[in-house]
């Protein structure tokens, strides 16, 4: 099956009221040519799992601008302004979990987990409303696994199959949420023929991925920037 | 808060920390730890994925997606590896990591922990905070003795959300250092010029100590 798909094909995939797993930390490995597409559609109503909103009007911010967003599930959301505004406003629902937790659950909805037990959070605002077990004389909360509609991660290198590796710290949730959605689109710096890459290297093995979408984003000093 | 106070904070954890160990560094006094570390190496952890985090590159060899949890461009030191958040967490959760350095709103004198909201305001970030409490083997908490506004941080009972029922092990403020033993809070040294009621009155929380220490 051929993966490649340009910019604006991969929309179809994605539905008024999906949830949407998205990786980033901050504004690293985050997949901005999905989300431009994202937030030039009609789409409406999109719950967004990813760790944080981006920045204000950068990133995932864009989406919450478009009004695209009606919750977002994440560890941290107060570097993003209007996300904070939003949540006032009582425009948008936040849905606060530790970074780590966000991470296992995550792991756990795509390696067919239902949940899973830990000592996170026991004893916080946080473990409200969770079931509290002991195991061997210590303290979990039941964590369920989340699992996704669509997840838009953003790669550095594909081959044509849907390998993936990452740039550094770029890798993040990316990993992971590439597991745990019944569609996978990967936006990448790069595409590389089958073969060239180091199968001892690659971080996502292609079964994972559903489609690839070349990135419309350069890196300039370090930051990416539009291309066009 | 003086920068001088913070940076005391800081360079008193150094002698707290051991060569080779592997550390997570918090936000606010905990990033100041590198720049005083002298001789010393430890192995940093840095929780979006790092393993063997270096200082800030020169301006031309930044790569922002090589930053720091705090979103900051970094390098990698000789030995470093890379990985994904769930490993990451992973390794903080599962015991792997010797000593998280905390900042905090507020620490009780039983070593509980508050460092992730404050009530009355709006609750949209916790990070790692608990993740690194209830799963580090050491937690040092840094922190400048009172608040912006007065109010003591070093307190009998926590009035801002608990962050887990781990308890720190150690405090490290301007005036003084604290252990935390069997839910009580003992003085072990007295880092300013202030004198031991002057202490007791600024500090909220109960503590223990004897002549030994307040005399030195």
């Amino acid at each position: 099956m051929e993966k490649l798909l340009e910019k604006e094909e991969f929309i179809k995939f994605v539905k008024d009221g999906d949830k949407l797993l998205v990786g980033g930390f901050g504004m690293s490995g985050t997949p901005l040519t999905l989300i431009d597409e994202i937030a030039a559609s009609s789409l409406k109503n999109l719950t967004v799992v990813s760790n944080n909103l981006g920045e204000p009007g950068k990133g995932l911010g864009i989406l919450l601008n478009e009004k695209k967003l009606n919750k977002a599930i994440g560890s941290y959301f107060t570097t993003n302004r209007d996300a904070v505004q939003a949540w006032v406003d009582g425009e948008l629902e936040i849905e606060l979990i530790p970074q780590g937790t966000l991470a296992e659950a995550v792991r756990c909805g795509g390696a067919g987990i239902g949940g899973f037990y830990t000592k996170t959070a026991v004893g916080t605002k946080l473990a409200e409303g969770k079931e509290v077990r002991v195991i061997e004389g210590e303290r979990f909360i039941l964590e369920k696994a989340i699992k996704g509609d669509v997840s838009l991660i953003k790669a550095h290198k594909a081959d044509h199959l849907g390998n993936l590796v990452y740039d550094h710290t770029g890798r993040n949730f990316n990993p992971v949420m590439a597991t745990a959605s019944k569609v996978v689109i990967a936006e990448v710096d790069e595409i590389v023929k089958n073969g060239e890459l180091n199968p001892s290297e690659i971080v996502t093995p292609h079964v994972y991925v559903d489609y690839i979408v070349k990135s419309h984003y350069v890196k300039k000093a370090g930051v990416f920037v539009a291309s066009d | 808060m003086h920068q001088i106070d913070r940076i005391k904070i800081a360079k008193r954890i150094v002698q707290e920390l051991k060569q080779g160990q592997v550390v997570n560094l918090g936000v606010g006094i905990p990033t100041l730890i590198p720049d005083y570390l002298g001789e010393k190496k430890l192995v940093l952890q840095s929780e979006n994925g790092l393993l063997g985090m270096g200082p800030t590159p020169s301006a031309e060899k930044v790569n922002m997606d090589l930053i720091s949890a705090s979103k900051a461009p970094i390098t990698m030191e000789i030995g470093a590896s890379l990985f994904d958040s769930s490993n990451s967490f992973a390794m903080i959760r599962g015991g792997h990591i010797d000593v998280a350095v905390l900042g905090v709103l507020q620490v009780d004198q039983t070593g509980e922990i508050a460092n992730w909201a404050v009530p009355g305001q709006t609750i949209l970030g916790v990070g790692g905070a608990m993740d690194l409490v209830a799963g580090a083997n050491k937690i040092i908490v840094a922190t400048v003795h009172s608040s912006k506004n007065g109010e003591p941080k070093l307190v009998k009972e926590l009035t801002f959300p608990s962050s887990g029922n781990r308890k720190a092990d150690l405090v490290v403020s301007e005036h003084a250092v604290f252990k935390f033993e069997d839910g009580t809070m003992k003085l072990v040294e007295i880092l300013s010029d202030i004198r031991i009621e002057e202490l007791i009155e600024i500090t909220g929380a109960d503590f223990e100590y004897n002549s030994e220490i307040t005399n030195a």
